[in-house]
């Protein structure tokens, strides 16, 4: 790689190659920066902008100061349920997503046979569109004759009422989580095969038990990718959004058109979440100012957990970087 | 398994294995059988979501709302109902439109950009690189207010899809952080020697990089691919308003909604949908695979 020396006094002809270098450089940036700008920078500094205004999206916006932001924190019905809702997927969904999927990628590392059928057996959720999984979830998990409470049924199990039951809207949400797990337990399986067999070995003559060697072995290695699960599920789960909306209206019977006049939330805010609230705000009520703020508050919440993920050392971006 | 470093073991390597061999092999055994048990039972839950729905979508409407698990005549029919109950064709004309426009255009513009990010050292790469992060971590409804605004008021191109494949030319975050993963393990010697034959950057990049990079190119363009055609979210704010511009994961939404008592049919339509995912995975598994694996960073 040609390295800058910045120090030496310069010929001319260095000087020349260094600025066609720059100019080659920016020339293969150049798409990036400007999407960076037109589709990054802009639309956050517009969204701030817009959550001073009140703005219908019709008549001309006006000025209102921090009217939007007092009226969505202390007197906008949705937002505190929506914060709630996303503090319990991350919490729950998320911690329950690492230790499955950690699980799963144990499993299928550990099995001598058939272990290709396997992972692809695991994998295969994954990849089913998000709006597909959750009405066939939704469809299965339904109380009245889903496929899951009737099998309950003859098991002589509780029926409980899944996605129509606020007490049960969110579990089954984190069951179709678990379903699609998949990315996780690919990304947990490399991380496993490369732990050393020399440790194992040297643990396993030293009297270590599996769980022992699994506390002194292997998790010392994996960190860094545990962390990387965690910190990427949290954002992701903030950004929860296709699977909460058509539960929801799966559950509820809207027979209308979609994007109108449902909603999100059903049964009793219990899926509604933050992005859930930016679209309903934004494009249900015409409420720019407000749905601008709760946008905000999510780009704050999304940022802080990013923020972790780039630390020096967090093995993300390298570390001569 | 030989080991090599074992410079303090005095017993020859083999003879330690023999003092346990019979004890271990029969707690292997067991071990075999206890974790084989538990994959197949975990199989099974996995597997049933897609049993039930190919058996539902083959019931008449009238046993699907019951509670019974198992066809009584088995109604192929369902699948051509599909077709004809609805706009699925546009649905899927639309979805594969936005889907491959979409991959490409990122390809085009994502790879250069990862390539001078992870082979070019210039001031402000750190930055850089965190601004890719963080883009790549930005929930899409932070900024859609404002876009939607400038795609419908200034450029009058909402009940379309452009407003999301136009924006696939300026790169992807996600796209660029993966490649550039990739391209990080492409040994420095291959450019070097390029370089000494006289190639420019570009050269470098067309005739030395990309064939090197094929597979990460391959998995980087399913990814993309399958987001465009598994997005509700950008086909809900931008196409709603127009039938035409509905993509297949919007339409069927609104196919539940108009045949809420056709559960049969419904998943059926489900089932159509997923269907050129699964058969997509079984042609590029490898690809797929070390896709995800990308994401995560070596341990």
């Amino acid at each position: 790689m040609a390295t800058l020396d910045l120090s030496a006094a310069v010929s001319p002809g260095l000087r020349r190659r260094r600025r066609k270098q720059r100019l080659t450089i920016l020339a293969f940036l150049s798409p990036w920066l400007l999407g960076t700008g037109l589709l990054f920078l802009y639309p956050l500094a517009s969204t701030v902008y817009f959550s001073f205004e009140h703005y219908d999206q019709i008549n001309p916006p006006t000025w209102v100061g921090l009217r939007n932001w007092s009226y969505v924190f202390t007197e906008y019905a949705g937002f505190w349920p929506a914060m709630r809702n996303t503090l319990w997927l991350v919490v729950v969904m998320v911690s329950l997503r690492v230790v499955f999927g950690l699980g799963i990628g144990l499993l299928v590392t550990n099995l001598k046979t058939g272990s290709k059928l396997f992972r692809t057996v695991f994998y295969l959720p994954f990849l089913a569109p998000p709006v597909a999984a959750t009405i066939a979830f939704a469809f299965l998990l339904n109380p009245g004759n889903g496929a899951v409470n009737t099998l309950l049924g003859h098991l002589h199990l509780g029926q409980p009422g899944w996605f129509t039951d606020e007490h049960w809207a969110k579990p089954g949400l984190t069951a179709l989580a678990l379903w699609g797990i998949g990315d996780l337990m690919v990304i947990f399986m490399a991380a496993l095969l490369d732990v050393s067999r020399e440790q194992y070995e040297a643990a396993s003559l030293d009297g270590a038990h599996a769980l022992q060697r699994f506390r002194y072995v292997t998790l010392p290695t994996i960190r860094p990718i545990i962390l990387f699960a965690v910190v990427t599920g949290i954002v992701q789960t903030m950004q929860y959004y296709t699977q909460a909306i058509i539960a929801g209206k799966v559950a509820s019977g809207v027979v209308d058109s979609p994007g109108t006049s449902f909603e999100p939330g059903y049964p009793h805010g219990s899926t509604l979440t933050l992005p859930q609230l930016v679209y309903s705000l934004g494009f249900q009520h015409f409420d720019t100012g407000s749905a601008c703020v709760v946008a905000l508050v999510l780009f704050a919440l999304a940022m802080a957990f990013t923020a972790l993920l780039m630390r020096r050392g967090s093995g993300l971006l390298g570390e001569e970087d | 398994m030989a080991s090599t470093t074992a410079p303090l073991r005095t017993v020859p390597a083999p003879a330690a294995p023999a003092v346990r061999r019979r004890p271990r092999s029969r707690q292997q055994t067991l071990q075999w059988v206890a974790l084989h048990s538990l994959a197949v039972g975990l199989a099974l839950l996995f597997v049933l979501p897609f049993v039930f729905l190919l058996l539902t979508s083959l019931m008449t409407d009238r046993q699907a709302l019951t509670t019974d698990l198992w066809p009584r005549h088995w109604r192929f029919a369902n699948y051509v109902d599909v077709f004809h109950a609805s706009g699925f064709l546009t649905w899927w004309k639309n979805s594969l439109e936005y889907a491959v426009l979409g991959t490409l255009l990122t390809l085009l513009s994502s790879i250069p950009v990862a390539y001078a990010l992870a082979r070019f050292r210039f001031r402000m790469r750190r930055l850089a690189l965190m601004v890719v992060v963080a883009t790549m971590m930005l929930p899409p409804q932070v900024v859609i207010i404002p876009m939607y605004l400038v795609w419908a008021k200034q450029f009058h191109l909402n009940g379309t899809l452009w407003p999301l494949i136009i924006p696939m030319a300026f790169g992807d975050a996600y796209s660029i952080f993966l490649l550039r993963q990739f391209l990080l393990t492409i040994p420095q010697e291959y450019l070097d020697a390029a370089r000494v034959d006289g190639c420019g950057e570009l050269r470098t990049l067309l005739r030395v990089v990309l064939p090197m990079a094929k597979p990460a190119i391959v998995a980087v363009g399913l990814f993309q691919f399958f987001y465009c055609w598994n997005d509700y979210f950008g086909p809900q704010v931008y196409a709603s308003e127009n039938p035409g511009a509905w993509t297949l994961s919007y339409g069927l939404e609104s196919f539940k909604g108009a045949h809420h008592a056709n559960w049969n049919l419904t998943m059926a339509a489900t089932l159509l949908v997923m269907a050129p995912v699964v058969v997509l995975f079984f042609f590029a598994q490898k690809a797929f695979v070390e896709g995800v694996t990308l994401t995560g960073v070596k341990g």
